[in-house]
C-alpha cells in the first residue's frame, strides 16, 4: 500500500529525515516510536502533504502512485488520513459545514452523489456515537474551544466519517486521560479492517496496549534504527530511549 | 509644492463652481438649508479639498477624484422615475419599506404611507424643509461639523435633497426601511446627498442602505447623514456598498445617542473604486450602547478607508467596534479608529478591534487605533492585526479532502463571519452571506437582476 524508499527531508536547510525505508501492507498496524525530535511528526506531515518541508531524496509510492505528485486534498480523497498532533482551531468555520464539505468531496471523488443535509446528519450521528463525541461540539466552529481530549476525539471522529485506507495517528495519545485514551483506541480498532492500514506515531508504549501493532519501528535522528514486533515497544518502555541512544553511539 | 498648487487649483475650481451656482441654489432651496450654506462654504474654502497632509485624510487621496470634470445635478430632474424598470433589489423575503434616491434626489417609489406606522415620516429632505421646516430646525446641521471636515462642509454647501426619517416616540417600525441610493447619469457626475434621521425616545427602527452605481461613468458622491437617537431608542443601520471601480464615495454618518439608547451599525463594502466611510458616534447620555461594525472586500486597485470616532461623553456607556478588511491584488485599505472618553465618562467600556487579511504581497493596509482617555475609571481596549490566511488551518482543511480554492473561501468566509453575524435582520444576513460568497469566488456580487452593465 505504502512504500517509502530512502526518504530524506529537510526543513530550512536542516536535515530531519535521513533515509527512511518503510513498507506498509493492507491490514497492518505499524507503530513508529522514538524520542522527541527524532522526526516522527515530520514523517507524518510529509505523508499528508504539508508543504513546509523539502524532500531532498527518496520516493514514496501509495497504491502504486507517486505520492509527491498529489496535492494534500488528493491524498485525502485517495484514502490518506492524518490525525493531527495539534488540531488547529478555525473560528468561523462551522464543524457541520466542514465535515459535510469534506465528506462530499470524498464522495464526489468516488463518483457518488453528495449526501443531503438529512442523510449527512444521520451518518454524523452514527459516527459520533463511536467516539462518544458530545453533540454540542459539532455545533461549534472547527475545534474551537475544544479541550485537548475533545480535539483528539474529533480527529478520530473525522477518521470514522471519511473511512480512510491509510490512517496516520500522530501522537493521538498525548493529552488524553485514560478514559479518553480507551475511547479513542476503541474508535480506531473499530475502524480496522483487512483492507486498511494504520501508522501509530507515539513515544509512549501506553497507547499500544490498546492499539496493538504488528510492527514497531524506532526512529532516531531521522533514521529507522530498529524494527521488530510489538515486543519492541515493551523493551523500549523498560529500558527507555537512552538504550537506543547508546546503541547509536551517543 | 506642486501638490499644494494642484490642490489649491482644485479647491478654487470647486469654490468657483459654488459661486456660479449659489444664486440658483439659494433661490430653489428652502431657507433652512440656505442658512447653513454660507458658513459651510466659508469652512470649505478655509480647509480646501482634503490632501494627504491632513491627518484625517492621511490614507485616502481624494485628489484624483476631484481632478476630473463632473456635471453637477443641482436641480431635480422631473422625469417619471420607475425603479422597477432599472433596478430590482432581490434581497429575498425582505419585507421592506422601499425608497429610492437617484443621484442624491429622493424619489418615492410606492405609497409607503399606508404601510409605515402612523406619524412615521419618510420623505424627501427638501420637501420636508419646505413644508415642515420645524421638523428639521432643531437637528439639521447640528452633528455634521463643517469646520472639522471639508467634505462635510462641501456637502452642506451643496445640499439640496436626500431623505428625512422621523420615528415618533415609542413607535416601533417592524419591517426594515430600505433606502436604495443609485448613481445613474449620462456623463461623469458629482453627487451630493444629505439625510437626516430622528428617532424619538422609545422608538425603534432598522434601516438598510444599499448604494449602487448603474452605469460605468465616473461618479464622485459625497453624502452626509445625521442620526439622532432619543432616550431608550434603538437604531439598526446597515449599509451595503456595491459600486463600480470608477466610483468614489465619501459617506459621513453622525450618530448622537441619548441615555439608554442603542445604535448598531454595520457597513459592508462589497465593491467600490474608492470608498471613505466616516462614522462619528457621540454617546451623550448615560447607559448608551454603540455597536459599530464594518467589513470590506477589496481587489484590483480599490481603496476602502473606514474612519471612526467614538465619543464617550457620559458615564456608563459601552461601545464595541469591529472592522475587518480582506484585501486582494493591489488594493489598499485603511482603518482609523478613535475612542475619545471625556472627563465625565466614568465607567466607560470601549472596545475596538481591526483585523485585516492580505491575500497578496502587493495589497496594503494601514491601521491606526487612537485612544484619548480623560476619565480615570474606564475599560478600554484596542487591537489590530494584519495577516495572511492561516496556512496551518488551510492545510488542515485540505488534508480532509477539501480543494485549496474552496478551503481558502471557507477561511475568508470565516473571517467575515464575525462581522456579518451581527446583522439582526436574518434574510439580509443570509443575502449578504451569499453576496460575500459570490464576491470571494470572484463572481460579480450583483444583488439585483437589472441589466446593469458595469464592469465591476
Amino acid at each position: 500500500m505504502l512504500s517509502i524508499k530512502n526518504l530524506c527531508v529537510s526543513i530550512e536547510g536542516k536535515e530531519i529525515l535521513n533515509g527512511i525505508n518503510l513498507e506498509i501492507n493492507p491490514g497492518e498496524v505499524h507503530a513508529i516510536m522514538g524520542p522527541n525530535g527524532s522526526g516522527k511528526s515530520t514523517l507524518a506531515n510529509v505523508l499528508a502533504g504539508k508543504e513546509d518541508y523539502e524532500i531532498t531524496a527518496g520516493e514514496i509510492t501509495y497504491m502504486g502512485e507517486d505520492l509527491f505528485e498529489m496535492a494534500p486534498e488528493d491524498r485525502a480523497r485517495k484514502g490518506i488520513f492524518l490525525s493531527f498532533q495539534y488540531p488547529v482551531e478555525i473560528p468561523g468555520v462551522p464543524m457541520v459545514n466542514f465535515l459535510k464539505t469534506a465528506l462530499n468531496e470524498h464522495r464526489k471523488f468516488r463518483g457518488e452523489k453528495p449526501l443531503t443535509a438529512g442523510e449527512f446528519l444521520k451518518v454524523m450521528r452514527e459516527k459520533k456515537a463511536l467516539v462518544e463525541m458530545d453533540t454540542e461540539l459539532t455545533n461549534r466552529s472547527v475545534n474551537e474551544g475544544f479541550s485537548g481530549g475533545e480535539k483528539k476525539k474529533n480527529e478520530i471522529f473525522q477518521m470514522a466519517l471519511l473511512e480512510p485506507k491509510l490512517s496516520i495517528l500522530d501522537e493521538t495519545d498525548s493529552g488524553l486521560d485514560i478514559d479518553a485514551l480507551k475511547t479513542v483506541a476503541h474508535g480506531v480498532n473499530a475502524l480496522r479492517s483487512a483492507e486498511n492500514a494504520t501508522i501509530v506515531v507515539t513515544h509512549y508504549q501506553r497507547l499500544l496496549d490498546y492499539i496493538v501493532p504488528d510492527h514497531v519501528h524506532v526512529l532516531y535522528k531521522g533514521r529507522i534504527v530498529k524494527s521488530a514486533g510489538k515486543e519492541l515497544a515493551f523493551e523500549l518502555e523498560e529500558k527507555g530511549y537512552e538504550w537506543i541512544k547508546k546503541e547509536n553511539g551517543d | 509644492m506642486s501638490v499644494t498648487t494642484d490642490n489649491n487649483d482644485l479647491s478654487l475650481r470647486m469654490a468657483g463652481h459654488f459661486r456660479d451656482i449659489e444664486p440658483g441654489l439659494a433661490k430653489g432651496s428652502p431657507e433652512i438649508l440656505n442658512t447653513h450654506r454660507k458658513k459651510a462654504f466659508r469652512d470649505f474654502v478655509a480647509q480646501g479639498i482634503p490632501t494627504r497632509k491632513s491627518e484625517n485624510y492621511k490614507y485616502t487621496n481624494l485628489q484624483p477624484a476631484f481632478s476630473r470634470e463632473y456635471q453637477f445635478l443641482h436641480e431635480k430632474t422631473e422625469k417619471e422615475f420607475h425603479l422597477e424598470e432599472v433596478f430590482k433589489c432581490d434581497v429575498p423575503q425582505l419585507d421592506t419599506h422601499l425608497v429610492t434616491i437617484l443621484n442624491g434626489w429622493f424619489y418615492q417609489e410606492a405609497d409607503i404611507k399606508g404601510i409605515l406606522p402612523e406619524n412615521v415620516i419618510l420623505e424627501s429632505l427638501e420637501k420636508v424643509a419646505v413644508m415642515k421646516p420645524e421638523l428639521l430646525k432643531v437637528h439639521y446641521g447640528q452633528l455634521a461639523d463643517t469646520e472639522a471636515d471639508p467634505m462635510v462642509a462641501l456637502n452642506t454647501a451643496f445640499a439640496r435633497d436626500g431623505y428625512f426619517l422621523r420615528v415618533p416616540k415609542n413607535t416601533k417600525v417592524e419591517s426594515p426601511i430600505q433606502i436604495i441610493s443609485l448613481l445613474q447619469s449620462d456623463c461623469d457626475t458629482y453627487v451630493t446627498q444629505r439625510n437626516l434621521i430622528v428617532v424619538e425616545p422609545g422608538a425603534e427602527v432598522t434601516l438598510i442602505l444599499c448604494d449602487h452605481t448603474l452605469n460605468l461613468h465616473n461618479y464622485l458622491s459625497n453624502s452626509v447623514t445625521e442620526i439622532f437617537v432619543g432616550e431608550n431608542a434603538v437604531v439598526n443601520y446597515y449599509t451595503v456598498q456595491n459600486q463600480h471601480n470608477n466610483a468614489t464615495a465619501v459617506n459621513s454618518v453622525y450618530v448622537h445617542q441619548e441615555q439608554n439608547s442603542q445604535a448598531n451599525t454595520n457597513t459592508i463594502t462589497l465593491h467600490g473604486g474608492l470608498v471613505r466611510n466616516n462614522l462619528k458616534v457621540i454617546l451623550a447620555g448615560e447607559n448608551g450602547e454603540a455597536n459599530v461594525y464594518g467589513m470590506a472586500f477589496l481587489d484590483r486597485k480599490q481603496h476602502v478607508d473606514n474612519f471612526t470616532q467614538l465619543v464617550h461623553a457620559m458615564p456608563h456607556c459601552q461601545s464595541n467596534q469591529l472592522y475587518k478588511h480582506i484585501l486582494d491584488d493591489e488594493s489598499t485599505g485603511a482603518f482609523s479608529g478613535r475612542i475619545n472618553v471625556k472627563r465625565d465618562a466614568q465607567k466607560t467600556n470601549a472596545f475596538q478591534r481591526n483585523n485585516n487579511l492580505l491575500l497578496t504581497d502587493k495589497a496594503q493596509m494601514q491601521t491606526k487605533p487612537q485612544l484619548i482617555i480623560e476619565a480615570d475609571d474606564v475599560k478600554c481596549s484596542h487591537g489590530a492585526t494584519i495577516g495572511q490566511i492561516d496556512e496551518d488551518a488551510l492545510f488542515y482543511l485540505r488534508s480532509r479532502g477539501i480543494e485549496e480554492k474552496q478551503a481558502r473561501l471557507m477561511m475568508m468566509n470565516a473571517f467575515s463571519y464575525e462581522v456579518v453575524q451581527n446583522i439582526k435582520v436574518e434574510p439580509l444576513r443570509d443575502r449578504i452571506d451569499e453576496l460575500i460568497e459570490k464576491r470571494l469566488r470572484g463572481d460579480v456580487a450583483r444583488c439585483h437582476e437589472c441589466a446593469y452593465q458595469c464592469d465591476c
